[in-house]
């Protein structure tokens, strides 16, 4: 009987399996050179070759030393599934494949001591996502004619900013029965009803960064759509905050403060003000759980952004100053006064809750009408780096939640004073509009969605265990990476111009929703228009339930 | 579909033309029943228009129960008419037993007190009125407000008119201003305060069309009034909208309109009164209509106006002579109503226009 060590970590123990044929392969090294994980590598095999020269048959064998592809048997330098390995290869002669039979989860966990951490989305899949048992069922005809999708014009903004209850609006007629105004409002911008991100300068490459931003500045400037993105918890170059971009982008604060510094001594320089302020408090892919910028992202110009040494970035999970629903009211009371003289709104974005009602009232109900927007992010949200625990089991989906909120304000009367915003998962199959779509209908004013922009970009991870290595600062293909030679894998020019697209076709999608059920202004709280194939869903989320 | 019809004269006229601006129409609707609103009123019942009116149908019990209510709460009753009706065999009318429109005058209590207090004790009273008559359907009461007379029943709209003898021109049954339908809601269950005009504290609402954002409306107006109650049609949304707008909130009846059919954001940024457009469509966004609507409504100083919803998917013309205005879902209703009118001066009312007449019959014309 042969003596093994069992307990070496080979590559049937790992997630993904290399295909390798050496008889296509020419040795031409670019998938080894292509592998950020290094999780391939160049060696020799001893290869036995039997073979007989005369002309009858007289075997002989003869060993001779090979260069081959192997796998690298490890467990910090393993396959991701990426495939970039197969996508450099002119002969495919190589891929990855999904191991089934896989023990990574115990293995790292025993081998490491460490809890295991990953990027991307929660990857336990249960049943049949819940937006994609309801649809668009109450079409127009007859008694109201659809519109034209093509022919008509439609309204699709939301607005971002806290809206005062009509009988607070301090409006009076004049003599010439016009309304005039006697006060000042809250500020309210009206923005495209999608909003990009919010992932930070530091999770994500400068080149995606930029990307994105370039997109936002094009779908704006060139194309009419009034897009705006969120900077994450991570700063904002210099050269933006001063530029006539910034009313695009919404600045982000979390409870790491990162890049604020910058940010604040920037303010005497800026021509505009920021399209908004998004106070981050929790986030759907790893509620409770802090941000985490691991040290190996930190690259230098990161480092300057964010006024911080080369070492692992943790966001607590709660603000430190911040103990009560009540001190977040304040602090963007304090917020808004002190940066920005009451011109630029304010939003709060907390994680998905069983608790999220109690917060969302407490904050409809403040008697200063400051907040300026409910951002729940759903556990099906990303994130560029999480504890695998976290990820896959803690969170709560956004539809039912949203539902509950949009439902505590109608049963107050307060519908729309807090704009809604939904996230988590949305566009998870690449249809952003018709998940928007529906989620507006069950209450929201708006959507943001990080994960599907930058599966825009070229992102190859999924929610089956691909990939998922943002955390590490590899990226394969430069999106969540500052290692340079992967960086210039991206091409933001290319990656704008796919956002742009995108963003196009989801309005012309947007349009072809709202054409059919006869509306030309966003159906916000238009639950009538949905109708649910899964009796449990309409029940709970209100909606008809057909069959 | 719904044809809608409204007159507004100088000299007080019978139901009859009313009847007669909708028969004329009647391809375009269904002839499933008849309603109007009648204010300014004449007749019998001019002597009494600072006093309440009451327009109900019940049942035996029904009387008893409202008469009680109101014998209660301190209201003396002034004058009573009740319809002569023709209960002919083979008319097409689903009738109630009883009719009433009688007028009172105020309980003692409320002899000094003013006008708020005493539209506030109105309201209060028809919503206890409806309430208690809401089992067994023992009655419908439809309004209870001074000068305003409504009349509602289900069945052929010349049926109607034959039972409650509404052909036959008299002049103790007029008024100056004449709203009418002639459907019932017959895409639902039939449901007598389904059919508009609806009315509430002196502001009449009737429409033709869809409204589309209903759910988001009613959502919305459920908790905003004590008196925005029933939803039993769509339509019934317009009113209380009107009613806010107008009466609660204290604006114009020109930004009715901006309420309803808000101008497309590129198109509020242009203008000069962009913070108060931008604030009513953040504001009152849940009463913001959708779908096809013309809406014609009255407001309680007896000013007639229509509008149609954002992309004009529902017709409406207004025509006039000297003496008189009417306003009609068709051409054919004023053919009939006012035939030698200069048709050339007619309105066709565009999407972002309000039209409203006075009571000297003087007709403006707002762009939105």
């Amino acid at each position: 009987m042969e003596t093994i060590t069992v307990n070496n970590v080979t590559a049937n123990d790992l997630p993904w399996k290399i295909i390798y044929d050496a008889s296509r392969c020419t040795m031409c090294g670019s998938c080894v050179a292509t592998c950020s994980f290094r999780a391939i590598k160049m060696t020799v095999e001893r290869r036995r070759m039997v073979f007989s020269e005369g002309d009858f048959p007289d075997p002989k064998s003869r060993f001779s030393a090979v260069p081959v592809i192997s796998q690298v048997d490890s467990i910090r330098d393993y396959c991701r599934g990426c495939g970039m390995c197969e996508k450099v290869c002119p002969n495919d002669a190589i891929r990855p494949e999904r191991n089934p039979d896989t023990r990574h989860p115990i293995i790292t966990r025993c081998l490491g001591g460490d809890s295991i951490k990953r990027g991307g989305r929660k990857n336990l899949e249960g049943s049949i996502r819940t937006l994609d048992s309801i649809r668009v069922g109450r079409i127009s005809q007859m008694t109201d004619p659809s519109l034209d999708a093509q022919r008509h014009t439609f309204d699709l903004l939301a607005p971002f900013g806290r809206i005062l209850p009509p009988g607070e609006l301090p409006f009076t007629p004049n003599q010439d029965k016009e309304l005039v105004s006697n006060d000042t409002t809250p500020p309210v911008n009206w923005i495209y009803p999608v909003i990009i991100g919010d992932m930070s300068i530091g999770a994500l490459s400068w080149r995606m960064w930029e990307a994105m931003a370039m997109a936002t500045a094009y779908l704006n400037e060139e194309c009419g759509l009034p897009v705006r993105m969120s900077s994450g918890e991570g700063g904002v170059p210099r050269r933006l905050l001063r530029s006539k971009y910034l009313k695009y982008t919404i600045l982000q604060i979390a409870s790491g403060h990162f890049g604020w510094n910058r940010i604040a001594t920037s303010m005497p320089d800026m021509i505009e003000d920021p399209a908004g302020i998004m106070i981050k408090i929790g986030q759907g892919a790893k509620p409770g759980d802090g941000g985490l910028l691991q040290a190996g992202k930190v690259a230098a110009h990161i480092q300057a952004i964010r006024g911080v040494p080369k070492t692992d970035l943790l966001s607590p999970p709660n603000h430190q100053g911040l103990y009560s629903i009540e001190e977040s009211v304040q602090k963007m009371f304090l917020s808004m006064n002190a940066a920005f003289k009451f011109r630029v709104p304010v939003a709060i974005k907390v994680a998905a809750s069983a608790t999220s009602v109690s917060v969302f009232n407490n904050l409809v109900r403040d008697p200063y009408n400051i907040v300026g927007g409910f951002f729940l992010d759903g556990i099906d949200g990303g994130t560029g780096a999480a504890h695998e625990v976290s990820l896959d089991h803690t969170g709560h989906p956004i539809a039912s939640k949203l539902r509950d909120c949009y439902l505590a304000a109608v049963s107050q009367g307060r519908q729309g004073q807090i704009p809604l915003w939904a996230a988590g998962g949305l566009g998870k199959t690449g249809d952003l509009a018709a998940d928007a779509f529906k989620m507006i209908c069950l209450g929201a004013n708006g959507v943001f969605s990080g994960k599907l922009i930058l599966q825009m970009a070229g992102c190859v991870g999924n929610d089956m265990g691909r990939c998922n290595a943002c955390n590490t600062g590899l990226c394969p293909v430069g999106i969540t990476t500052q290692e340079s030679p992967l960086v210039h894998r991206l091409d933001p020019e290319k990656v704008a111009q796919n956002i742009v697209n995108y963003f196009l076709a989801m309005d012309q999608e947007f349009k072809k929703l709202m054409a059919p059920i006869g509306n030309s202004s966003l159906p916000v709280g238009r639950s009538d228009a949905l109708i649910s194939t899964d009796q449990a869903i309409a029940e709970r989320l209100q909606i008809q339930h057909v069959c | 579909m719904c044809r809608i019809g409204a007159i507004k004269s100088l000299d007080y006229v019978h139901p009859s033309i009313a009847l007669k601006l909708m028969q004329s129409q009647q391809e375009g609707h269904d002839n499933s029943g008849f309603a109007m609103v009648m204010q300014n009123l004449g007749g019998i019942f001019e002597p009494y228009k600072q006093l309440p009116t009451l327009s109900m149908a019940c049942t035996d019990d029904g009387i008893k129960i409202a008469e009680n209510i109101l014998h209660e709460s301190g209201f003396r009753r002034i004058v009573q008419w009740s319809p002569q009706v023709n209960d002919w065999p083979g008319l097409d009318i689903s009738a109630m037993p009883h009719y009433v429109f009688e007028t009172f005058n105020y309980p003692n209590a409320y002899e000094n007190l003013g006008k708020k207090k005493k539209q506030k004790l109105l309201l209060d009273t028809r919503l206890r009125l409806r309430e208690a008559l809401e089992d067994n359907e023992e009655g419908f009461v439809y309004s209870f407000w001074p000068d305003v007379i409504t009349l509602k029943e289900i069945g052929d709209p010349h049926d109607i008119g034959t039972y409650f003898n509404l052909w036959e021109v008299d002049d103790r049954f007029t008024a100056k201003v004449i709203t009418a339908q002639c459907r019932q809601n017959t895409n639902y269950d039939i449901v007598r305060y389904a059919a508009h005009p609806f009315h509430l504290q002196g502001y009449t609402i009737l429409a033709n069309g869809e409204n589309t954002f209903y759910l988001k409306n009613k959502e919305f107006q459920q908790g905003l009034h004590r008196g925005y109650i029933g939803f039993e049609s769509d339509s019934q949304c317009f009113l209380y909208t009107l009613h806010y707008v107008h009466r609660q909130l204290g604006w114009p009846l020109r930004y009715y309109k901006h309420v309803i059919t808000p101008l497309p954001f590129n198109q509020i940024e242009d203008r000069k009164d962009k913070k108060q457009l931008l604030a009513i469509r953040q504001s009152l966004s849940h009463l913001e209509l959708n779908g096809p609507n013309t809406i014609i409504g009255m407001l309680p100083d007896n000013t007639l106006f229509t509008c149609c919803d954002a992309k004009k998917l529902r017709p409406v013309v207004i025509g006039h002579d000297d003496r008189m205005v009417v306003i009609s879902s068709e051409i054919c209703g004023i053919n009939e109503v006012l035939p030698d009118r200069d048709w050339e001066t007619d309105i066709y009312p565009n999407e972002r226009e309000t039209v409203a007449i006075n009571d000297e019959l003087e007709v403006q014309r707002w762009k939105q």
